[in-house]
């Protein structure tokens, strides 16, 4: 085993497994590339029920779309994408070695998320206000919800949109978890960043913390379209 | 230990503002009527360029070091597509028979 | 994160004898232990089950159990069976402690997340307990809709929690397996030269990680459903239970193939090694793990022939199912022309590697039967598929499962286990298999449905023979856990390589140092070169 007196840093973090940095970095980052296909699958399934069920029940979905605050859905997506913006600049700084810039894009990543999920908890205020979260309670008559009246094509029976809101907050709810752990994740890493932890010879969870970061930004960015958007035009 | 690629600054704000860009373009674009499908086709392809320009530079794939991820990464794509692919052949055949 | 320089002569069995130096051991032989002990327990678990299930169907009456208990003894087989027994049990154990030393490697490229996979393992088994002391599931082991998300009064929830937990157990060994063969390959060791049981645990674990995440969600819908009403499978919203089958067979089907292609890949060396000659077609061998795991992607939905899916689905799902039979085939030709002009010898492993291929064979056939959509209407949910599916699931993965733990026993342990008893045991097993499960073909195709305590009295013939075999059957599944126990302490110590075996595994030391060698091997030869070793040295 190397001893960390005689290699000094550079060996500090190599791997008793490993035999040298160049193939614990590729193996690393294979791993969470994996580990990304592994939540490409786990959001698909949702994604199959949407396609199969969105085709079946077109109106309901268009009335469960016109329902949405695109407003909230908009500013939502601009909130993602600037946190994917720090997140970037912070593996940036981590790889340049600046210690208290990685710390400060660490915590506006957090504050951003944090403001996410502020504004989808608003959300789903309103819809547990509006008797639009599914169970005993919900109820969506598209003839006079203010939403859809006015659009013939958006008439659908209550429990067919109550279909479209199960979809969404199965969808959005999985998003969110996987803020929360993301929130948590960057929380401890920003300890450890403030504390010195990084440097410019390991900064490998910073970089995978990164890519988790930008996976979660990408699921929302087809969910807002698909969600909020495309059913308010078509029932296609 | 290598530090892989660093972008510049400029490259991430300029990455920035085209995803602020397609932001805009698909709320505007969900506005008008387009014929037929063309609604979800305009704002499913603007997600596409969007998750790809993440992909590609946010999540570093342009400069990514060890090519075999590249393969890991096109199969996620292609068995996502395979899940939606192959159930659709059942639901497409129930609407034919 | 260093692990402690062996001293000269120990191994990783003796290198530290503490609790923890086993529980929180980041050793891949040593969790690969830890699986072996707790898969076992699994296994005679279900086993306990499937012995109900026998007793009960001795007579056509329901007289030992009630039709809802029967409902949960036969759901409680099949999810301890399947998800706790069958899916970890060749990659957790043999390839746990086999995949880094074939490839000569140090360990695996995550040794943490080795053990947080034991740790996830034993939480869903530890739920899955749970469950079973609150009264047991009753929706099958496939968890299907609606029955499952709103019919049922059983804890659905714990036991697919349990589930989803073993998923990520699951997922993280197949992770692992990846990245540890694709970047931790010895120099030399290209993929052309990889041991055929390390290209079946790649096409395993590329299934793993690609459909395990898909029933994953499946499950937690159906969770939420009946938690929080979000009705994703519920008719009443126009939900289809249909999609809750197709969701759940894109994983459960290539699930098949996790269980079988470990097995397959350990028949391989096997059928090499007491053939004395090179693996026949080499590459076509390898490439059919990667065909069926591909392949076995595409034909989930003949599980669904009668369920009401659309003719033209079913048809080319049935078309695709033959496909997936070629690369099976492939192999199994393959196995048998590197029998042919070899030096066969009849050893313990051998028995079971040679059962593994008439069994698997009339699993596999008899598959090809269910693929046809006019057959699988006759026999859709009788006793015939039930049959199938254990001449492949039993006869093949428990087959070759056991021949490779006595083939690497003397690697695992140092010591020999008896060749008298381990060939009794072999063909006890065969005897007692074959007299539990053939009947059932019998009796399904004549019409016996599955699923049921009770049954016509015309059928009651096989199923007396079959609850017989099953007695052979468990006292071949009980003989080894005694004869290897006792050879821990009483078997004959034999050298590093006592079946005159290729492979890197046979070239360290028996049982194996911590970091798996002495000096970082550097592979020079091919695959199974068998015809260029001089001599055969039989240690035993």
């Amino acid at each position: 085993m190397p001893t960390s007196e005689i290699a000094g840093s550079h060996d500090l973090a190599l791997r008793h497994q490993f035999v040298n940095q160049e193939q614990q970095r590729d193996a690393s980052s294979m791993g969470m590339w994996l580990f990304l296909v592994t939540e490409v699958m786990f959001f698909g399934g949702m994604f199959t029920a949407y396609l199969i069920y969105r085709h079946a029940n077109p109106a309901a979905f268009m009335a469960g779309s016109l329902a949405l605050s695109v407003e909230y859905g908009a500013f939502n997506t601009v909130v993602l994408i600037g946190s994917s913006l720090t997140m970037a600049l912070a593996v940036r700084c981590a790889q340049l070695g600046q210690r208290k810039a990685l710390v400060g894009w660490l915590i506006g990543t957090i504050l951003l998320g944090a403001t996410f999920l502020g504004v989808k908890a608003v959300e789903y205020h309103e819809k547990w206000e509006n008797h639009h979260v599914p169970g005993p309670t919900f109820n969506f008559d598209t003839a006079k919800e203010e939403s859809t009246k006015d659009h013939p094509e958006a008439q659908a029976s209550s429990k067919s949109v109550e279909m479209y809101f199960s979809l969404y907050f199965a969808m959005t709810g999985m998003h969110a978890l996987h803020m929360i752990i993301g929130i948590g994740l960057m929380s401890v890493l920003t300890w450890m960043s403030w504390r010195g932890t990084f440097g410019r010879d390991y900064f490998a969870p910073i970089e995978y913390a990164g890519l988790y970061w930008h996976f979660v930004d990408l699921v929302w960015i087809y969910l807002f379209p698909l969600l909020y958007l495309i059913g308010r035009r078509h029932t296609f | 230990m290598s530090i892989g690629h660093v972008s510049p600054i400029r490259t991430y704000i300029l990455i920035w503002a085209a995803l602020m860009l397609g932001t805009i373009i698909t709320v505007a674009a969900s506005m008008v009527d387009f014929p037929g499908p063309l609604n979800a086709v305009v704002a499913l392809a603007i997600a596409t360029v969007k998750a790809t320009l993440v992909v590609l530079f946010f999540m570093h794939v342009k400069y990514i070091s060890y090519k075999v991820n590249i393969i890991v990464i096109v199969s996620a794509v292609f068995w996502l597509f395979l899940l939606l692919g192959m159930v659709s052949i059942d639901y497409v055949g129930r609407a034919f028979s | 994160m260093s692990t402690a320089a062996a001293a000269p002569g120990s191994n990783y069995l003796t290198n530290g004898s503490s609790v923890s130096s086993w529980l929180l051991t980041k050793d891949h032989k040593r969790i690969a232990l830890l699986y072996l002990l707790s898969v076992t327990f699994f296994f005679f678990i279900g086993g306990i089950f499937a012995l109900l299930i026998r007793l009960e169907l001795l007579t056509p009456q329901g007289d030992l159990l009630q039709a809802d208990t029967y409902n949960k003894v036969f759901t409680m087989h099949g999810q301890v069976m399947v998800f706790f027994f069958l899916i970890p049990v060749v990659p957790a154990v043999l390839g746990n402690f086999l995949v880094p030393i074939m490839i000569g490697a140090k360990d695996l490229a995550f040794p943490r997340i080795n053990l947080l996979s034991w740790y996830l393992y034993i939480v869903a088994g530890i739920l899955m307990l749970w469950t079973l002391a609150l009264g047991g599931v009753d929706t099958g082991w496939t968890f299907y809709t609606p029955l499952s998300s709103q019919f049922s009064r059983t804890n659905v929830v714990m036991a697919a929690v349990a589930v989803f937990i073993n998923g990520f157990s699951s997922i993280f060994t197949g992770l692992n397996f990846i990245v540890t063969i694709h970047r931790m390959r010895a120099p030399g060791m290209t993929w052309n030269r990889l041991p055929l049981f390390i290209w079946a645990h790649y096409a395993t674990s590329v299934i793993m990680v690609l459909g395990t995440p898909v029933i994953a969600i499946t499950l937690l819908l159906v969770g939420f459903e009946r938690m929080f009403h979000l009705g994703i499978f519920d008719p009443a919203l126009g939900g289809d239970p249909l999609l809750f089958q197709h969701l759940f067979w894109f994983y459960s089907h290539p699930a098949v193939y996790i269980m079988i292609l470990p097995s397959m890949g350990i028949v391989s060396e096997l059928i090499a090694c007491f053939s004395r000659k090179r693996i026949f077609g080499y590459s076509a061998v390898a490439l059919s793990s990667i065909g069926i795991a591909v392949i076995g992607f595409l034909v989930w939905a003949h599980h669904m022939f009668v369920a009401g899916i659309s003719l033209y689905a079913a048809l080319v799902f049935s078309f695709l199912t033959y496909f997936v039979g070629v690369p099976s085939a492939i192999k199994v030709f393959n196995w048998t022309a590197t029998m042919y002009k070899g030096a066969v010898t009849l050893t313990t492993p051998m028995i079971y590697a040679i059962g593994f291929l008439g069994l698997f064979t009339i699993g596999g056939l008899t598959g090809l039967f269910l693929a046809a959509l006019g057959l699988d209407v006759h026999v859709t949910d009788t006793y015939f598929v039930v049959a199938h599916f254990h001449y492949v699931m039993v006869g093949g993965v428990v087959m070759a499962y056991l021949g490779g733990i006595h083939f690497w026993w003397p690697k695992i342990t140092g010591r020999m286990y008896p060749e008298f008893w381990g060939k009794l045991s072999a063909m006890i097993g065969f005897v007692g298999f074959n007299l539990t499960f053939f009947p059932q073909f019998i009796v399904g195709y004549l019409g016996m449905p599955r699923r049921y305590w009770m049954y016509a009295p015309e059928f009651q013939v096989w199923n007396v023979l079959s609850t017989a075999g099953a007695t052979v059957l468990a006292v071949g599944y009980l003989m080894p856990l005694v004869y290897l126990t006792w050879s821990l302490r009483y078997g004959p110590v034999v050298g590093d390589n006592p079946w005159g075996a290729v492979g890197l595994e046979w070239m360290t030391t028996s049982p194996p140092p911590t970091e798996n060698f002495l000096e970082p091997p550097v592979v020079t030869w091919e695959a199974y070169d068998y015809e260029h070793i001089k001599e055969v040295p039989v240690a035993y």
